[in-house]
């Protein structure tokens, strides 16, 4: 990346950090973890395209450095807005969901163990898809496992983030502005003799424990 | 320079001492703990006095810059307020767009009208044009599921963080016979100043002497404090009377008034809070909470303050 690409790129990230918060108020709860600079895989909930940059936006900048959304290449090399954005400033890792894609040249889970092997954090989103169902999660895709496994010593941290959808419904042109709360539940690690299945489940548990309880009708 | 700009510096030299004091006596306190010790009681008076700091300054700067000034400040107060009361409301994907027209229409435009001084139109817009034509934009989404909850919900948002909220500026329309158009500002500040102060005395005295609460289980606010509150508001109301054309016990008066309309307004507040779980309606000012509550009285106690003004000195 060219020296202006990157000045370009951190001018970006900084003005859609600004107007996240400046928007939705968007604030971090940690609840289960301290805000400090540690290799974690944050893994997420989610239910709209501001998931992520939501996230992103609401950890302090040291954190922010260093971490790395694995977010879906067919997405983010679209155009070249996207490929700007996704890649560079944002950071992203990206991952070709499509099982064509899937050879000797292309394995999606070794692009994310590199990074983790650089030292980056990640953010994830193990329900694979955007959740459009009234189902608080989708049922995990086993990415979340396999990485814990690999790299048992990372600290797999359950992030839930409330109230996207009522701030930019699909179809929306206009987000609400909103307040939105991303909260940072206690670290789990994949346990020595555990299935892949029952991991899944705990892990999906930790995360939907974190959701705020909704009183409204 | 003007002499409302040289009363508003007195003003301002005046509170910052009350704020130095303060500060003073919450480091005092914070030293004679011992190593290693905290005691939550003071970091949180401590972080209020910081966020007092900060208002304090904020507003002075607005009340300097004038009429512009004030209606820019409040009118992002309201935003910060709305927002927090529509993230609590019940809400369907069929009235997104009602509520983006809340935000980036009514909003603006209220503020708007205030500004202009169009006072037919301020007093009426919010619960008159939008209170009828809202509901409208919703129904036609065809979503009728809890509908009447929904657009309840949205019009009480509106009515309280913008209709309510925009009275503050709006007291700079008011012609009192007598009274130099640029002194708006200090009433202004004269409402704001009995009401927070009659909170916080509220608030000491009910810790102090507090026995009979007047809402068990919702509220901590006690008859005893708001008593006290109210009675102290009036007298500080009085002693600040040169601020405003009511005369010393007229401005009395209108304190306490304001002090007690506001502090019931802090218990119907405190009954949402209760109804949807919260204990705050937001974290926006460290040591406060939302903006909401540190304006809930404020809000509650403008829109008298603003007709009883109009109706007796207008």
């Amino acid at each position: 990346m060219s020296l202006p690409r990157k000045f370009a790129a951190r001018f970006v990230g900084l003005a859609i950090a600004l107007f996240a918060r400046f928007i939705t108020a968007v604030r971090a709860d940690w609840q289960g973890i301290e805000p400090i600079n540690k290799q974690r895989v944050y893994f997420a909930n989610h239910v709209s395209n501001a998931d992520m940059p939501m996230i992103w936006s609401c950890m302090p900048p040291n954190i922010r450095r260093d971490v790395r959304p694995v977010a879906a290449a067919d997405y983010w090399l679209k155009n070249k807005l996207r490929a700007f954005v996704g890649p560079e400033v944002f950071n992203c890792v990206l991952v070709d969901r499509r099982p064509e894609a899937r050879d000797a040249n292309h394995d999606p889970m070794q692009n994310i163990l590199d990074a983790l092997d650089d030292g980056s954090s990640l953010i994830i989103f193990p329900e694979g898809n955007r959740n459009m169902t009234d189902d608080p999660l989708l049922p995990f895709k086993s990415g979340l496992y396999n990485m814990g496994k690999a790299r048992p010593d990372v600290d797999l941290v359950p992030t839930w983030i409330a109230n996207v959808t009522e701030i930019m419904p699909k179809g929306e042109v206009i987000p609400l502005p909103l307040i939105c709360t991303v909260t940072f539940g206690a670290p789990i690690h994949v346990a020595t003799d555990e299935s892949k299945d029952d991991f899944l489940k705990r892990a999906s548990g930790a995360l939907v424990g974190l959701a705020p309880k909704d009183v409204r009708l | 320079m003007t002499s409302t700009n040289t009363e508003i510096l007195g003003l301002f030299i005046g509170v910052c001492g009350l704020l130095t004091l303060l500060t003073i006596f919450g480091e005092v306190l914070r030293a004679r703990l011992d190593k290693g010790h905290e005691n939550p009681v003071i970091e949180t008076f401590m972080t209020r006095v910081r966020s007092w700091w900060a208002i304090v300054i904020l507003f002075t700067l607005a009340l300097i810059a004038g009429k512009g000034g004030i209606i820019v400040l409040f009118a992002f107060a309201s935003f910060a307020a709305l927002r927090e009361f529509l993230t609590l409301t019940n809400k369907r994907r069929a009235d997104h767009l009602a509520l983006a027209l809340g935000f980036f229409v009514v909003l603006p435009l209220q503020y708007l009208f205030v500004g202009l001084g169009w006072q037919a139109l301020y007093t009426v817009f919010v619960p008159v044009y939008v209170f009828l034509m809202l509901p409208v934009v919703s129904a036609l989404r065809g979503n009728s599921d809890r509908f009447l909850i929904r657009v309840a919900e949205t019009q009480w948002a509106l009515m309280i963080t913008v209709f309510c909220m925009s009275h503050v500026p709006a007291l700079l329309m008011i012609d009192v016979a007598g009274y130099p158009d640029d002194r708006g500002v200090l009433l202004i500040a004269f409402l704001i100043m009995v009401v927070q102060i009659g909170d916080l005395l509220d608030f000491f005295f009910g810790r102090r002497i507090g026995k009979t609460r007047i809402i068990p289980n919702l509220s901590a606010k006690t008859w005893e404090g708001m008593a006290c509150g109210v009675v102290c508001a009036a007298i500080i109301g009085g002693l600040l009377a040169w601020m405003t054309p009511f005369g010393i016990f007229g401005a009395a008066a209108m304190a306490g008034l304001a002090s007690a309309a506001g502090m019931f307004g802090n218990l119907v507040f405190a009954a949402i809070k209760a109804d949807r779980g919260v204990k705050d309606w937001s974290h926006l000012i460290p040591g406060q909470g939302g903006f909401v509550d540190q304006l809930d009285s404020v809000i509650f106690a403008a829109p008298i303050f603003y007709h009883v003004t109009q109706l007796i000195w207008g």
